[in-house]
């Protein structure tokens, strides 16, 4: 992966920098998915980045909830069948304690879906070196870049980071 | 209050994982020894029988129950808070949250250690699972205590993950700043994040839906646990408030336990700039409302009973309101109404010490309170020749004991791995309150922030 980015010291001039890449993509041969940017916290406030804003994940977590939900009827069910208890003249599958076990295990379902389903949307787990990243990024700087440029992009690119404000411009490699 | 630099403020959440004083030492090898003595009273007891511990007929509940009750009803303090503060985006839960969900997850550990504690033959705990065996025992599932396990699992798997998911910004910040051993242990906590937006927005949203899925939970949870009182017609105990009368106390003692946590942390680790005597004085008058809250229902159970005077139920009444229990029954009321209302209730007194007094003084009567419910209504259940009479052991008292420093010290231990306050979302609320911390244009004041061992010194 090649790369050259800006780092930024607040939002408003990375702003400018993403506004500055994305009205010269066309004509410096990338397009928007190579647009990259990192920072130590979100900005909701700015558009600075993914615009791909809508997710599935409320409703995989509805449907992890079902699953897990289904999953404890199916044990309260065949378990107390295959072994039956008769406790306090109550049927053996009764509607109450199975209602709690299948309450919990709805949850679970969610909440195990909930993560699963993070991992998967952010891309995490991802160990993997060579990534673009700046540590300055923890010390409050928001790196704004592009990867995989056109190699005849470079310069004109280093000059548009730099004109939005950028306190330094680097290249990954 | 001046914004903090992003250097400024990130060296001074971190300070705590970098530097090691002796007091901590000192500190944590007390509670270590009572710990240790806890575990040695626990062998003995697995070795000698249960029959060192005060449980006889007909109180087979004691102390262990009464902490597992307890620790279950303080775990309530992190998540179910931190996710109400989060769902009604109260700004000021920033620095809050983090020390809440820490006391959560490792309160409900202990609570849940305590039912294997309990056991006669703890070596043959996981019979209490459902799985199948060749014995033909399964679980029973129309029992209150097998929903415990399952309501305990659920809350503590949530719980944990509610608890890591905004810790990973956060462990990734740790990682950029540490050198070594530690760089590549937050390497791998901190899961490879990077920051983009895509990653934010997930989190945000992931955090939501937790927040959403974990309140319900937190709640069956505590009900759950009073269920195992409340099903079985033992006097005082088979009641329709028992539910709410729980989640209740449990809110409580939660936000007691959260108020001590934090007057520590921020006394320890010098935090005063972030958790300051406005965090106090909300989390005060939360503990007034729950402290009036626990009120009402006391007096609605007690009423109850009164006025409906069976002669089972009274026996029990009498033994808290003029029996060998009247002088714990009015030290609990002393404890969780009378000292909370008058320090609480005056803005005078809401300081920072008032706050501080009116927990340990609710979390002592919480504890009581638990032991209350449990042991006379065993003692004097229906018949009076089943009556007898409950007496811990030193056994009993010890491993108390040492659930309350094995508390402290899991507190310690997490405080010194992970930032107690999230960095970011603490950023994020400052900007929100318009008073942005800075990236640092310049080096920062040579006295305050300079180089840790293990960790980069700033701006490198």
């Amino acid at each position: 992966m090649k790369a050259i980015y800006g780092l930024y010291p607040d939002p408003d001039t990375a702003q400018i920098a993403m506004n500055r890449l994305r009205s010269s993509e066309s004509e410096l041969g990338f397009g928007e998915c190579n647009i990259y940017l990192a920072s130590s916290e979100p900005f909701d406030e700015y558009d600075l980045g993914w615009r791909k804003q809508r997710t599935p994940m409320p409703w995989i977590a509805a449907l992890g909830a079902s699953i897990g939900g289904f999953s404890g009827y199916l044990l309260v069910l065949l378990t107390q069948r295959a072994y039956p208890l008769p406790t306090a003249n109550m049927p053996i599958v009764a509607l109450w304690p199975t209602g709690v076990i299948v309450y919990e295990l709805t949850m679970l379902g969610a909440i195990l879906t909930t993560l699963i389903s993070l991992l998967v949307a952010a891309r995490i787990p991802d160990w993997r070196k060579g990534k673009l990243y700046d540590p300055a990024v923890s010390d409050g700087k928001i790196l704004v870049g592009v990867v995989d440029p056109p190699e005849s992009a470079f310069a004109e690119l280093e000059r548009e980071l730099r004109a939005a404000g950028a306190d330094e411009v680097k290249q990954f490699q | 209050m001046v914004a903090p630099s992003v250097e400024q403020l990130n060296q001074e959440i971190l300070r705590p994982l970098a530097r090691t004083s002796w007091r901590y030492y000192l500190t944590a090898g007390i509670l270590g020894a009572i710990v240790i003595a806890a575990i040695a009273a626990f062998i003995y007891q697995v070795y000698a029988g249960i029959g060192v511990s005060g449980l006889n007929r007909p109180v087979f509940w004691g102390f262990y129950i009464t902490d597992f009750v307890f620790w279950i009803g303080i775990s309530h303090a992190g998540t179910l808070i931190s996710a109400i503060l989060r769902l009604t985006h109260a700004g000021w839960r920033r620095p809050v949250t983090r020390c809440a969900e820490a006391i959560t997850v490792f309160a409900l550990l202990i609570g849940a250690s305590f039912p294997i504690i309990h056991l006669g033959r703890p070596y043959l705990f996981f019979w209490l699972l459902p799985y199948p065996s060749e014995r033909g025992i399964w679980p029973n599932f129309h029992s209150p205590l097998l929903w415990d396990a399952f309501a305990i699992t659920t809350y503590l798997t949530g719980s944990t993950i509610f608890l890591y998911l905004p810790t990973i910004p956060d462990f990734a910040l740790v990682r950029d700043k540490a050198r070594g051993w530690r760089k590549k242990i937050y390497h791998v906590l901190s899961l490879g994040w990077k920051g983009t937006p895509r990653q934010w927005h997930r989190l945000e949203m992931a955090m939501r839906i937790m927040a959403v899925v974990i309140l319900p939970v937190a709640v069956s949870v505590h009900t759950i646990v009073s269920w195992d009182f409340a099903m079985p017609p033992v006097p005082m105990w088979h009641s329709t408030a028992f539910g709410p009368y729980f989640v209740a106390g449990a809110i409580f003692s939660g936000i007691a336990a959260l108020i001590i946590a934090m007057a520590v942390l921020r006394k320890a680790f010098h935090l005063e700039q972030y958790l300051t005597p406005f965090h106090f004085d909300k989390l005060g008058k939360l503990l007034l409302l729950m402290s009036l809250v626990w009120g009402y229902f006391i007096v609605a159970e007690r009423m109850t009973v009164w006025y409906g005077n069976e002669s089972p139920e009274m026996a029990v009444y009498w033994s808290s309101a003029q029996g060998r229990f009247t002088h714990l029954f009015w030290f609990m009321v002393f404890c969780n109404l009378l000292v909370p209302f008058f320090i609480l209730s005056i803005k005078h007194f809401r300081t920072i010490t008032g706050t501080v007094i009116a927990s340990i003084t609710v979390v002592i009567g919480m504890w009581l309170e638990r032991f209350l419910i449990i042991v006379p209504s065993l003692e004097r259940k229906y018949l009076p020749y089943t009556w007898g009479s409950y007496r811990p052991t030193w056994v009993e008292i010890t491993i108390t004991a040492g659930t309350f420093a094995a508390m402290a010290l899991l507190y310690m231990i997490f405080s010194k791995l992970v930032p107690i306050i999230s960095i970011w979302e603490l950023k994020l609320g400052m900007r929100d309150d318009g008073s942005s911390p800075q990236p640092a244009l310049e080096p920062a004041t040579p006295s305050r922030i300079v180089a840790e061992p293990g960790f980069a010194a700033p701006g490198k």
